[in-house]
């Protein structure tokens, strides 16, 4: 056991290193990220004056703009960029081999190399986020509760594991397909409407607004901003977290079993 | 004690069919059709501890994917192997700590980070003793040379400085079975020379067993004692390099000086005639008639110079797989002709009924 954590820690050291080597391009792609947030306080202005009224779907424009600056920050957690194009570049490179040859798992290293990444990532990130909320601290109700923050921080690191879990079994896929990245377009469409990135998905006519809630992607973005502003209370707010985990747990055991799958049709096609 | 066993070990691909034409490849969006093709054709091979074995063979000819299925990276179609009593594609992790395998196309380590950081990483994943690890690690720099490159980020290395790297990478853990697919390839003759002086001194040193593949001869001549030709798939030859002369060459080269510039104008009743520059000429001769050419070319001609050489090595080799690939051609029509008798066969019958 302890030689394991010892392997995970190394791994983590070197992962963040390897980032560090690209720290230019890794540091302005960070910044252009807050661009959109202006855009986004504009539109959402300007549908409030058109619309008359004060309030959309229990939505305020205050409201709306809390909630878009919410879900960049869980995005920030469960968005895993050129997480499944890796694996897809990997197998067909050959570059997997590595993976069955040495002595080392395949998803325990991509989610060290990940945690290496987003660790990075949130500390650059963290001034300009800071900075951020602070400049539009007055469109947020105000600081939820002790217990609610607690499950606000929770819904993040679930969104996070969600997200690394789902794509990577996206990934696993390029055993079958090579080429994913017209499923990788699809998906992306999906976690765009339905993880509710762009607007809260109370906006979202039935019988979609029902569909999403048997869909995972609502636990990646709309979920944790949701539980930050109160939308989801009480029970509500503890089956939230038990769904989410849920689908954790199970895009865990998919991803495994995509994996051995993979590894075995690599095995038999001549790798 | 054998380090590998290998009993009828087979592998054979499915490969897509594609006919030519756009007509075709709309067709192949609905129905493919697919080939098997045979890689490793039921192969036997038995290598001992400590054996330096090289495989040699024109492309394609299955060297790769026989090392592939002892590393585990595939899997057979049929057949057994065992290395180190462990069956390779069921790849455990107690296997994947007692061998190491370096393809000289691909790249194991860190691209952008100096090959340190990669060592480090394979000390934990080998679960190697600290102590050990610095001590093989700095043997291996220091016998390769490479102890002042260890801080450079790989990407920025040679071809030459990257091979040394990768194969310290695979040293690290001590293994017992090496493979190695074509380690010098691309690299100029000074880094190859290294590299082969390289594995001489560690495999003698360590006792261990390795499999190589490679086009170089110089590679094979210098390392190894035991040579496996596979062509089609098949082994076509296990024993010594100077016995493939002699079990598949059937002539000597005989070369000729003559003495006072007196040349004879019947020389090709000695044999064929490969090159005549007066006084000199070049001659091959069959292996069986070689005494008595020599006798009677002794008898009846004044020579300054005579010397009787076997073909080079190269060109034997070249010339035994163009005639395994005959071999197989013929093969396949002998097979269809049977195939085309059985039907006649089944028809006459059919006939009488």
């Amino acid at each position: 056991m302890f030689a394991r954590v010892e392997t995970w820690w190394t791994i983590l050291k070197i992962c963040v290193e390897e980032r560090l080597v690209y720290r230019g391009d890794f540091m302005l792609g960070t910044l252009m990220r807050f661009l959109p947030i202006v855009t986004q306080i504009f539109l959402w202005t300007a549908v409030y004056a058109s619309a008359g009224s004060g309030v959309i779907k229990g939505y305020t424009r205050n409201d709306i703009v809390a909630y878009y600056l919410l879900t960049m920050l869980a995005r920030a957690f469960s968005s895993m960029p050129g997480l499944a194009s890796g694996i897809a570049r990997q197998v067909r490179e050959g570059e997997i081999k590595k993976f069955l040859i040495q002595p080392i798992d395949l998803i325990s290293y991509l989610l060290l190399a990940r945690i290496a990444h987003k660790s990075i990532y949130y500390l650059v990130a963290a001034v300009p986020f800071a900075l951020v909320y602070y400049l539009c601290r007055s469109y947020f109700p105000g600081w939820p509760t002790g217990e609610v923050f607690a499950a606000f921080l929770l819904s993040l690191v679930l969104a996070f594991l969600l997200g690394f879990f789902l794509e990577t079994t996206m990934g696993m896929i390029a055993f079958w397909f090579l080429e994913v990245s017209s499923l990788l377009f699809v998906y992306m469409l999906f976690t765009f409407f339905f993880s509710g990135h762009m607007f809260p998905l109370e906006i979202l006519p039935d019988p979609w607004r029902t569909m999403v809630d048997f869909l995972p992607f609502k636990y990646m973005a709309y979920f944790p901003a949701a539980v930050f502003l109160g939308k989801v209370q009480g029970t509500e707010l503890v089956h939230g977290l038990m769904i989410q985990t849920a689908w954790v747990l199970g895009f865990i055991v998919l991803c495994r079993v995509t994996m051995q799958a993979g590894f075995n049709r690599y095995s038999g096609y001549g790798g | 004690m054998n380090a590998i066993e290998i009993r009828q070990l087979q592998k054979s691909y499915r490969v897509y069919q594609k006919s030519e034409g756009l007509m075709a490849s709309v067709r192949g969006l609905f129905h493919r059709e697919h080939r098997e093709v045979a890689a490793v054709k039921a192969i036997d091979l038995d290598v001992a501890q400590g054996e330096f074995v090289a495989f040699l063979g024109p492309n394609g000819a299955g060297k790769t994917t026989t090392l592939k299925l002892l590393s585990g990276v595939i899997s057979p179609t049929g057949g057994e192997a065992r290395v180190l009593g462990y069956v390779p594609w069921l790849r455990e992790n107690e296997y994947r700590r007692r061998f190491a395998l370096v393809m000289g196309q691909k790249n194991q380590l860190w691209w952008d980070l100096p090959a340190q950081e990669s060592f480090t990483l394979h000390e934990k994943i080998y679960r190697i003793e600290h102590d050990a690890f610095v001590r093989t690690r700095d043997e291996l720099c220091d016998l390769l040379d490479v102890g002042h490159l260890l801080g450079r980020p790989v990407r920025e290395l040679s071809l030459g400085e990257r091979m040394k790297m990768e194969l310290t990478a695979a040293l690290l853990h001590s293994p017992d079975v090496l493979f190695l697919d074509e380690p010098t390839i691309g690299l100029d003759v000074i880094a190859q020379h290294n590299i082969q002086k390289f594995l001489k001194f560690y495999q003698r040193e360590r006792k261990i067993t390795i499999l190589l593949t490679s086009h170089y001869m110089k590679d094979v001549a210098a390392l190894c004692k035991r040579v496996v030709i596979i062509a089609q798939g098949e082994i076509i030859y296990d024993g010594s390099l100077a016995g493939i002369i002699d079990r598949f060459s059937g002539h000597k080269i005989l070369s000729l000086l003559f003495a006072d510039g007196r040349m004879p104008s019947d020389l090709a009743r000695y044999g064929d005639v490969l090159e005549i520059v007066e006084p000199k000429a070049r001659l091959r001769v069959d292996r069986g008639s070689i005494s008595q050419v020599l006798s009677s070319v002794l008898a009846n001609h004044t020579l300054e110079d005579i010397s009787v050489e076997d073909p080079p090595l190269e060109e034997v080799i070249a010339e035994l797989y163009s005639h395994s690939a005959e071999e197989s051609e013929r093969g396949k029509t002998a097979e269809e002709i049977r195939n085309g008798e059985r039907r006649n066969a089944r028809t006459s019958e059919r006939r009488t009924k």
